[in-house]
């Protein structure tokens, strides 16, 4: 399905480094959250951020969305320095975050009606986006009357309609079914490659964050989380989730990977 | 409910209602209640029946149509009123915590205050026209529909309001899509008690110093010992509230349909 209303903006024109963090403090009163956390996102790069229960990896979602300021050190996306809510970023949350009084149509054209399109075209383009997420014939339902995984993929299209160059994920699937999952990880690689966007993902599934990741960032064990690992993820594109994991070289990253999580898993538990 | 279940609960409501009609009836014919002070059902009800049909009947010289009219105008007016100023109220101190919290015990005490004894300051202030039972009725249910609205903003859920942030809202349009409708099951369900409230203004009101409206006509009755007219005042005020009521169900239903659907509707 081709991509209508292309966006205006030149995305070349926007830095090599999309997310930038540089020694980044994190603090609620006397708990420390993230501790001296650098990294930097390539644009376009598909990330995945895994680690134990607690160690920050939302917190840092959220700094990137700008919801929460760093207590030290500084943040840069799409080049410039970060100091209100982030304007580039869609963030699908974990929690269900439709507006219940809203009606899937209504919900999936919020984002470009809040920017300024006018309602018709607005309304044009979500529901090519309900069509992509396969929710066609649902436009004038309630978030209510949907099962969790067709309110996930609303919520995916309305965070995916405004095309923004960064994309924040956090453990979207996690509380579907095997099945439904599958189905919504492929979708979701299937709209990146077209959208490009740079994607932080949030997940406490190493199986799936190596399938659907270009890079996968190991936290360490809060408090003071920072980073333990940084692997870079060499399998071919397009994946299928469910085929990825026969490829060879995605059991030898696994257990890489695992081994040093389990570390972390393993201090997280002691405390 | 299924159609059978609901014809049940109908039927059996109906003959709780002619049962207590019917015992009321019996008991003060047969002098086991004193309808000095209790009436009869039938005579209050044909009081009711003569008031509002029999032509040429007047009141302190005017139609109980007249005095319906003149008891609905300070119910609306007081309701109206205190819900636009209660929803405003609200919103803005929902909205600004400092404020909330500069404000909040003269709010505590106002309304710990019983606002009956506020009655004569607004007959003394307004004098004894309509305009004083507006002021009782407004003080009745500013405070309700405002702890409503207040609540309403800020139980918002937090993820709506940061996903609604990150799609690009701006404060306005916060308010307009988020807090606005998340507050409205709040308001409207205070409505139900509001309505109740206005109508308590403008009746205790005119019962205290009014020259018409239903609540002069149950003080007169009271004052020449007319347990029958009493009855068939409170009688026509049953009416009002219930039709008014079905009034604001339907509001209700229009403004949150969002709530009322649920999973089941469908396959």
């Amino acid at each position: 399905m081709p991509l209508q209303n292309e966006k205006k903006e030149d995305t070349s024109l926007r830095p090599a480094i999309e997310v930038a963090l540089d020694s980044i403090g994190l603090r609620f009163g006397s708990y420390g959250v993230l501790s001296n956390l650098s990294f930097e996102v390539p644009r376009g790069q598909f990330v995945a951020l895994v680690g134990p229960t607690g160690c920050g990896k939302s917190s840092v979602l959220n700094l990137v969305a700008g919801l929460l300021k760093p207590s030290a050190g500084s943040l840069r996306a799409g080049g410039r320095v970060l100091d209100s809510i982030n304007r580039d970023a869609a963030y699908m949350l974990q929690q269900d975050a439709l507006l219940p009084w809203k009606t899937v149509l209504e919900n999936v054209m919020l984002g470009p009606v809040l920017r300024g399109t006018s309602k018709n075209h607005a309304a044009a383009d979500a529901q090519g986006w309900i069509e992509r997420v396969g929710l066609r014939g649902f436009e004038n339902r309630y978030p209510s009357q949907l099962s969790g995984g067709q309110r996930k993929r609303v919520a995916m299209a309305q965070a995916l309609i405004n095309r923004l160059p960064i994309l924040l994920l956090d453990e979207s699937f996690s509380a579907l079914d095997v099945q439904t999952r599958a189905l919504m990880e492929n979708k979701l690689l299937e709209l990146w490659l077209e959208l490009k966007a740079t994607v932080l993902f949030v997940t406490h599934d190493l199986e799936e964050a190596i399938a659907m990741a270009d890079r996968v960032l190991l936290f360490t064990a809060g408090p003071d989380a920072t980073l333990k690992g940084d692997y870079i993820v060499r399998l071919p594109r397009p994946r299928n989730v469910e085929e990825v994991r026969f490829i060879p070289g995605f059991t030898e990253l696994y257990e890489t990977v695992w081994r040093n999580l389990k570390e972390e898993v393993m201090v997280a538990y002691a405390r | 409910m299924p159609g059978e279940k609901r014809v049940r609960v109908v039927l059996f409501q109906f003959a709780l209602l002619v049962a207590f009609i019917g015992a009321w009836e019996w008991a003060s014919r047969l002098r086991w209640i004193d309808p000095f002070f209790f009436s009869q059902p039938s005579i209050f009800a044909g009081r009711a029946l003569q008031w509002l049909f029999q032509p040429g009947l007047l009141l302190g010289g005017r139609s109980i149509y007249h005095h319906l009219f003149v008891t609905m105008q300070e119910m609306i007016g007081g309701f109206v009123l205190g819900v636009a100023f209660g929803v405003a109220v609200g919103f803005a101190l929902g909205r600004s915590h400092f404020w909330s919290a500069v404000l909040n015990p003269y709010i505590q005490v106002l309304n710990a205050l019983p606002r009956l004894v506020l009655a004569p300051i607004f007959v003394l202030l307004l004098g004894i026209d309509e305009r004083s039972k507006v002021a009782l009725g407004f003080s009745l249910v500013f405070f309700i529909v405002f702890f409503n609205a207040y609540r309403g903003v800020r139980d918002v859920d937090r993820n709506i309001v940061n996903n609604a942030r990150m799609l690009g809202a701006s404060e306005a349009q916060l308010a307009r899509h988020v807090l606005l409708p998340s507050a409205m099951s709040w308001i409207l369900s205070s409505l139900h008690t509001s309505v109740g409230f206005a109508l308590v203004g403008a009746v205790v009101g005119e019962y205290l110093a009014a020259a018409q409206g239903l609540g002069w006509i149950i003080s007169q009755a009271q004052g020449n010992f007319d347990a029958a007219g009493v009855y068939a005042g409170m009688l026509i005020l049953c009416v009002v509230v219930v039709v008014v009521e079905f009034g604001v169900t339907w509001l209700e239903r229009r403004l949150i349909r969002w709530k009322d659907i649920n999973e089941t509707m469908f396959a």
